[in-house]
């Protein structure tokens, strides 16, 4: 990756430290959001400068869509409802994350590489934590949007049958470090992980939603943080995790 | 493939640290707006998606790519948007009191 892009990676990685730090104080939190927002739009523009993007019609037409999507829904929702909607575009985030290692996954498909383990693994890990968050914000947006009941589901043995979901992922996993090229492999864990992100939340109240909310606020961090080892993109790496801590404080 | 890897592990660990300390000690009403805004930050995975549809040919990649990136940029526009309106609300409660 050429030298500029690397360099602006690194402005927006110390535009978004400056920028969550002002957010923590009353005084400069909007100055903060603001620079974290131009952090953003750096990163943006130096990865469009990237030789390796060059379908730029279609690329601008993603970012316009998006951006105008998300410029409605942010001033369409009332306040009261602003919980539920960073669940929501949380839950977005993590999909986008899902759909990374998904087309990484079908590029190496088709590229007959070898695909070496590590890159497997962090496809893996990008794909599970990706679908829970997405799966897991639909339905707490759902459950505090009130679309849906707010009580608890519980079913019988759910718990048994949670510890072998986990199981079948585990054994899937290690069978696909042994052949990477196995798609129908790939498609049910990436269909066990959106499962496991509705198990996740379906047991638990909706008053405690905000909660959950948070929890995969963190998860949605660390899911770009995988999707940055799966493209070795220190720009996804770096301000990803930052997250992780939110969830516990 | 070994290098590449470890310098990503040695960029996330550090990173947790910053992580920590920026978070650390933020006062409770200024929690909702903080995840909100690091939601926005999360949206990050933008870059990853670009990068996934940069392709020119059309092909299952590309097209992955290209819901990721929607998906991504209404995180990002909307995370941030989001999070000013809330501290727009912040401020006048604070004139009022």
């Amino acid at each position: 990756m050429p030298t500029g892009i690397q360099l602006s990676y690194l402005v927006a990685s110390a535009l978004f430290i400056v920028g969550l730090k002002k957010l923590g104080s009353p005084a400069t939190a909007r100055n903060g959001n603001l620079i974290a927002a131009i952090g953003m739009l750096v990163a943006i523009v130096a990865t469009l400068l990237d030789q390796q993007v060059l379908n730029y019609e279609m690329i601008l037409l993603a970012i316009a869509i998006g951006s105008v999507l998300g410029a409605i829904m942010a001033y369409k929702v009332e306040m009261t409802a602003m919980p539920q909607m960073v669940g929501l575009l949380n839950g977005l985030g993590g999909g986008a994350s899902t759909l990374i290692a998904m087309g990484e996954f079908w590029r190496l498909l088709n590229s007959n590489e070898s695909v070496p383990i590590d890159n497997t693994i962090t496809m893996i890990l990008s794909v599970l934590i990706g679908g829970i968050t997405l799966t897991g914000s639909l339905l707490a947006f759902a459950k505090l949007q009130e679309l849906i009941g707010g009580s608890p589901i519980t079913f019988p043995f759910q718990r048994p049958f949670n510890i072998s979901i986990v199981l079948v992922f585990l054994v899937g996993s290690a069978y696909l470090i042994t052949d990477p090229h196995n798609l129908t492999i790939f498609l049910t864990l990436t269909g066990i992980s959106l499962l496991l992100g509705v198990l996740f939340v379906i047991p638990i109240g909706g008053a405690d939603m905000p909660v959950v909310i948070s929890l995969l606020n963190s998860f949605s961090g660390l899911a770009a943080s995988a999707a940055g080892f799966v493209l070795m993109n220190n720009m996804l790496i770096i301000p990803a995790h930052w997250l992780a801590h939110r969830g516990s404080s | 493939m070994a290098e590449g890897l470890i310098a990503g592990l040695v960029v996330f660990t550090l990173a947790s640290f910053v992580g920590f300390e920026v978070i650390n000690k933020v006062p409770p009403t200024l929690h909702t707006p903080l995840m909100s805004g690091s939601n926005a930050i999360s949206g990050i995975a933008v870059v990853g998606a670009l990068l996934v549809a940069g392709d020119r040919d059309w092909n299952i990649t590309v097209i992955l790519g290209f819901i990721a990136v929607i998906l991504a940029m209404v995180n990002v526009v909307g995370g941030f948007l989001v999070t000013d309106r809330m501290l727009q609300m912040f401020k006048k409660k604070e004139v009022k009191a």
